[in-house]
């Protein structure tokens, strides 16, 4: 069976939903920040996907490096304000952490 | 180099100002005061050094930096001056100079308030050197947040409640210019947000179109553009009944940002309606001349006689206040404003352009003025002074000279403007001018009852020993008292700097 | 030319800014510097009238640019002709000896550097009134006069009357003033932008000022609203309340400003723009005038306060002349202007004088001055004999002009003979008031010893401005020769120019003729009248006016006294007059000025009020704090969603997401 263009976007999907369950259910941070992480590959993974099967050029490749990229420094500035809370708090729980809400 | 990028420099300045004031430390308070007197100085002397090159025999804009900014939309970056904003781009740069020195005794947040003020007064300057029409909106929301912070910060006891009833008021005004904006942009051929492209003939084509089941005709559309634009401005002027804002903002603001609300922000609206409506909408704005005036001869009765019931009314009932008096005498100086641009006379226009600049001078020594006597006795009820002429002498002259120069004195400068006005407008409308002669004597009584409740009479022996004008609110009031002196004897400064581009201006109107 | 004329005008402005600024460092506060700067415009004034006597023909004009707008010029220009250089004279040469006089009337005060700036301040805008060519700037020195006004009338401010006072001098002469503005705007309408008085005199004789408005033509509504000016200054009625309480000033101040000069502009103005007054607004002008001096002539029978009296005086002066101007007796009118100013600053500073002495401005406390105070009492007798229009005097000169102008006026037109009634009447009424107002003073016995034993002469600063005044007094000095033609040939240059473009020539030379002789007699015999009136009632039977307005015990005891004329004028004449004064003066008080003056101070500040309440309510209140209130409450209810958990907000958009998804599958 060849591997076509609807496999990708069925795991790109799985990866879609799996990373919005984690998004929403999690009261860690750090969970939360995974399911983030998830999301954005399987928008990465539908990029190369769509460039491979149907635009097949380079811009869904370029889209996707730029997407880790961004990916990264996210997760090093989402973990740096996760860090400090831990440091401040000894929690990192989501619930924790309402002053700021009005 | 200089020349070139002069109102850029001018502009940029007290934003780069704004930035190292934020990056000094907050402990450092003299050091945050003295870069701020720094970066007001830069533009004043820059301002200082346009008004030296500009020529005044020219109509058009000059000094004009004119860049590509977002070309998709046809977005410039477009600055200049002419004669309608030199005198304010001035005035601008004097007031703001002269209010850091005013504001040297503020204590709390200094780093905040500096940096807010040097942005406050970039948004200013850009409003007045923009002829691009988007650029001048993002300036003229970028003025609206500092504002709103300086008022609703360093206020007085009301301040969060002044600040958003300004902040709103404003936003309610330019959200209507925004669409004129958008409007305008739409049907211009090509489309273009240059104020000097649109006010040309023929580029500006209207089509009848149908809004919310209304169909209407391209004159009604034009007719409706202007007054969204009106009412747009007329907020900022303020006339009534959009005056509300106004007296609370003033009483609730600390002093120098009274000064530059009175002084330069009131004038925006008048420039935007001379600067925007005039030129781009002259048929409109004619057909609407007539509504203009009378709401002119409005503010010039109705403001004086809330001023007067200032006296009148006990402090429960909201008067007493000496800073709300000055405000609503404000309503009524900028009355002269209107009626002077409603009538398309070379006296009228130039009158109001004059008032304008000498509300400015006049109403900018007034809150300074009241903001002495309120550092040392924390209070501005009328009633609660008595007799203090020969306590402060010094104090009662500036404050004599001021009033005597609101309520028109000749050999003061706003007798020249309202003259100017009063002989314009008579041309045009003669009773309408008669009545409002009555502004005159309300003004006079009003100003002149205040005097003497406060300095005249009996002296108050609780005021025994205060004391009088030190000599950095001496060096704050005197630039203001010497223009006001100077240009009521001799106006020809100021005017000559505004007469070619109004003469351009009124050729637009003489065949209507 | 021009550098004189600068010196003139500008040393008074000056030595003010220098007193305002340097006045307390200076030795003796700088009173010299004041006296010696109006020595000069004195001198330099003096030599200009020297010239003109010589040439007898004086003219000197020159204009620079002061502003100038496409298609609108206005210039400021000085204009030198025979009438100007009579008022430099008469401003310069009173303003001097006030000058002189206040050194000791002020001496000790904390603000006398200020005082004397306050005074060379006034004498600058006082003469820049006399010396402009141009509407525009007759009016900015006409308002700064007012000013000069209000600070001095209010110069003692801790008194709350003083600041009162000088509040309402100047808004009420403000009222007249707005008319007087009016009239300028209209003026500069209808002439297309002229303000230059020949520019505009050259307009109406070409006679292009035409146009209605309700019936009135132009012109004559022009020259009305001017004249409303003029009322507003020169106090006449219905705007003369502002001047008796103005007494509250410093004496000097009040014979300067009051008396001889700023009042007088009212009068200046009218002979300045005569052309412009068409017959009707002359009409206008004579019985406002004739009326005045009546009317406010009664008033001044009564008062017993020296100053009020004088004012009162003052008052009925002013209307006297400008009924003379509107019965076109302009050159009467002017010369009464001169000469009052002598003979009125002379009063008001003998008035000073005693009150220096004595302490109080009651004239009840006074008596028995005329040995403690000889100088003063005899160079007051020779100015009340000058304002009686006793033959000899100055006042005489001027009066007996104005009366014959005014009779033949009436002889030619008798349906107005009410204005010659009025003249004639306050003629008689003027000798009386002054002449009570001596006898009061300093005739009759001292009623009050403790206010009298200390009261002595005053310092030399003081006498000889009074001297010299009581000297100007006489006619010789306006006349040269008896019969008054020396000084009307000095009219006669600036005659010859008015009359080039002059609409109406005055019948000058024709009332002369046939009314000089009625007039001269029956103003001689009023005026002799009032003074045997005021010499029997105050020195000859003291005790009459009290009892006569007390009791009718009063009436019975001069009948023993078998006085039978005296006494059946007392009844038909003088105690209705009396009681008329009485009810004039009462009237005048609590109608005019607390009803129709005051009374509209409720109505301003109900009106006022009433428009701050509609303000904070309805406007501000409802109309925008209920658009606040309506977005709020809803706010408060949507709210409510926004809990802050982000990952419900995110469960809320894929719900919403699916809910769209399935309606967009089954739709």
């Amino acid at each position: 069976m060849a591997v076509g263009l609807s496999h990708f976007l069925m795991v790109s999907g799985l990866l879609f939903v799996l990373g919005i369950i984690s998004m929403i259910s999690r009261r860690n941070m750090i969970g939360v920040l995974l399911g983030i992480e998830l999301i954005m590959n399987a928008a990465g993974l539908n990029f190369i996907a769509f460039s491979r099967y149907i635009a097949q050029d380079l811009s869904g490749h370029i889209f996707t490096l730029f997407i880790l990229i961004i990916a990264a420094s996210e997760a090093v500035v989402a973990l740096a304000i996760v860090l400090r809370i831990y440091q401040n708090r000894a929690t990192i729980s989501v619930e924790a952490v309402g002053e700021m809400k009005c | 180099m200089l020349y070139e990028h002069l109102l850029s420099f001018m502009i940029f300045t007290p934003v780069v100002g704004m930035l190292i004031v934020a990056l000094l430390p907050s402990s450092q308070k003299n050091w945050v005061r003295w870069s701020s007197l720094l970066f007001t100085f830069l533009p004043l002397c820059l301002s200082g050094i346009l008004f030296l090159n500009f020529d005044q025999a020219l109509a058009d804009m000059q000094f004009v930096e004119k860049t590509s900014w977002i070309p998709t939309f046809n977005i410039h970056y477009a600055v200049g001056v002419d004669g309608l904003s030199i005198t304010l781009i001035l005035l601008t740069t004097l007031l703001s100079f002269l209010c850091v020195i005013a504001s040297w005794g503020i204590e709390a947040g200094l780093k905040g308030y500096f940096s807010m003020f040097l942005l406050l007064e970039a948004g200013m300057l850009g409003i007045f050197c923009a002829f691009d029409f988007f650029l001048f909106y993002i300036f003229w929301e970028l003025m609206l947040l500092p504002m709103y912070f300086l008022i609703g910060i360093w206020g007085g006891p009301r301040k969060e409640y002044a600040a958003i009833k300004f902040f709103l008021y404003t936003l309610f005004g330019s959200v209507l210019m925004l669409v004129v904006m958008l409007a305008f942009y739409f049907y211009s051929d090509p489309h273009t947000f240059d104020l000097i492209e649109l006010s040309k003939a023929g580029i500006l084509k209207f089509n009848a179109l149908d809004i919310f089941g209304i169909s209407l005709s391209a004159e009604q559309f034009a007719k409706l553009l202007f007054i969204f634009l009106f009412i747009g401005f007329a907020i900022k002027v303020p006339i009534f009944p959009f005056h509300t804002w106004l007296p609370l903002a003033h009483v609730e603001a600390p002093t120098p940002i009274s000064v530059i609300l009175a002084g330069i922000l009131l004038k925006m609206g008048a420039y935007g309606l001379l600067r925007i409506s005039y030129p781009i909408l002259p048929h409109e704005t004619y057909w609407f001349s007539d509504a203009l005036a009378v709401l002119g001869l409005v503010n010039i009765i109705y403001g004086a006689l809330c001023a007067m019931a200032q006296i009148t009314l006990p402090e429960a009932k909201g008067g007493n206040d000496l800073k709300k008096l000055i405000a609503y005498s404000s309503i009524s100086h900028m009355g002269y404003v209107l009626l002077g641009m409603s009538v398309f006379t070379v006296e009228g226009i130039h009158g109001a352009v004059f008032q304008m600049f000498n509300h400015g001078t006049t109403t900018a020594m007034l809150f300074l003025l009241v903001g002495v006597i309120y550092d040392r006795v924390h209070h501005r009820k009328i009633d609660g002074f008595g007799g203090l002429g020969n306590v402060v002498p010094i104090y009662t002259a500036f404050v004599s000279l001021a009033f005597f120069a609101s309520l028109g004195l000749p050999g003061l400068s706003s007798f020249i403007s309202e003259i100017l006005v009063f002989l314009g407008s008579f041309k045009v409308y003669p009773s309408l001018t008669i009545v409002a002669t009555l502004g005159i004597i309300l003004n006079a009584a009003f100003f002149l009852w205040a005097l003497q409740k406060i300095f005249l009479g009996p002296l108050n022996p609780t005021y025994k020993s205060l004391k009088d004008i030190s000599a950095r609110e001496l060096l704050t009031l005197a630039p203001l008292a010497i223009l006001v002196i100077v240009l009521g004897v001799y106006p020809m400064p100021a005017l000559d700097l505004m007469k070619s581009s109004l003469d351009h201006l009124l050729t637009l109107f003489q065949a209507l | 030319m021009l550098e004189k004329v600068l010196w003139l005008w500008l040393t008074p402005l000056a030595t003010a800014i220098i007193l305002l600024f340097l006045g307390k460092r200076l030795p003796r506060r700088g009173d010299w510097l004041a006296v010696m700067g109006l020595g000069l415009s004195l001198t330099l004034s003096l030599s200009f009238l020297l010239e003109l006597f010589q040439t007898h023909t004086f003219e000197w004009r020159e204009q620079m640019a002061w502003l100038s707008l496409s298609g609108l010029s206005i210039s400021f220009g000085w204009l030198i002709d025979p009438i100007t250089i009579l008022m430099l004279c008469v401003v310069t040469t009173v303003s001097f000896l006030v000058h002189l006089y206040s050194t000791e009337y002020l001496k000790g005060d904390p603000n006398y550097a200020r005082y004397f700036a306050y005074l060379s301040f006034f004498t600058f805008s006082m003469l820049g009134l006399v010396l402009v060519d141009n509407l525009l700037w007759l009016y900015i020195f006409w308002e700064l006069v007012g000013l000069a006004s209000y600070l001095l009338i209010g110069f003692w401010f801790e008194k709350k009357s003083a600041s009162d006072a000088a509040k309402k001098a100047f808004l009420t002469t403000r009222i007249g003033d707005m008319g007087f503005f009016i009239g300028i705007m209209l003026i500069f309408y209808k002439t297309g932008g002229l303000l230059t008085y020949d520019d505009i005199f050259k307009f109406v004789a070409q006679g292009q000022f035409t146009g209605e408005f309700l019936g009135i033509p132009i012109l004559t509504l022009a020259g009305i609203l001017l004249f409303l000016g003029a009322m507003g200054k020169s106090a006449q009625f219905p705007l003369h309340v502002w001047l008796p309480d103005a007494m509250e000033g410093p004496t000097p101040v009040s014979a300067l400003i009051h008396a001889a000069t700023m009042v007088a502009a009212g009068v200046y103005m009218v002979t300045r723009l005569y052309v412009l007054f068409t017959p009707e607004a002359q009409l206008f002008i004579a019985y406002i005038g004739a009326f005045t001096a009546f009317f406010a002539a009664t008033m001044a029978l009564t008062h017993t306060d020296i100053k009020k009296v004088l004012a009162y005086s003052t008052i009925s002066q002013l209307g006297y002349m400008m009924m003379g101007l509107g019965v076109g007796a302009y050159v009467a009118g002017f010369l009464h202007l001169v000469t009052h100013a002598a003979f009125k600053a002379c009063l008001f500073l003998c008035s000073g004088s005693v009150i220096h002495a004595t302490h109080t401005q009651d004239m009840r406390e006074m008596g028995g001055l005329k040995s403690k105070m000889p100088i003063t009492f005899w160079t007051m007798l020779i100015a009340t004999l000058s304002i009686s229009g006793i033959p000899f005097f100055s006042g005489f000169v001027s009066k007996d002009l104005l009366l014959a102008g005014c009779l033949s006026f009436v002889m030619e037109h008798p349906e107005h003979l009410l204005l010659a009634l009025f003249a004639f009447i306050t003629a008689g009424m003027t000798a009386f008031y002054m002449f009570r107002l001596l006898c009061m003073t300093f005739l009759m016995p001292a009623k009050n010893l403790k206010v009298i034993d200390h009261a002595h002469e005053s310092p030399w600063a003081m006498t000889l401005p009074l001297c010299l005044l009581s000297g100007l007094s006489f006619a010789i000095f306006f006349t040269g020769s008896l019969d008054g033609a020396g000084l009307l040939q000095v009219f006669g240059s600036w005659h010859d120019w008015f009359n080039e473009v002059i609409l109406n020539p005055a019948p000058l030379d024709e009332a002369h003729g046939n009314a000089h002789g009625p007039a001269m007699a029956l103003s001689l015999i009023l005026a002799t009248g009032g003074i045997l009136l005021s010499y029997l009632f105050y020195l000859k039977k003291p005790e009459l006016p009290q009892r006569l307005a007390q009791n009718t015990q009063a009436i019975y005891q001069t009948l023993i006294h078998l006085y039978w004329i005296d006494e059946l004028y007392q009844k038909i004449i003088i105690q209705p007059l009396l009681k008329l004064n009485t009810f004039l003066a009462d009237r005048d008080n609590r109608w005019i000025d607390q009803k129709l003056v005051d009374g509209w101070k409720p109505l301003t500040t109900q009106t006022s009020k009433g428009s701050g309440h509609f303000d904070n309510i309805v406007i501000d209140e409802t109309l925008v704090d209920g658009s606040a209130v309506v977005v709020s409450t809803s706010a408060i209810q949507l709210r409510k969603i926004q809990t802050g958990k982000v990952q419900q907000y995110v469960l809320m958009a894929i719900g919403a997401f699916c809910i769209l998804l399935i309606a967009v599958y089954f739709l």
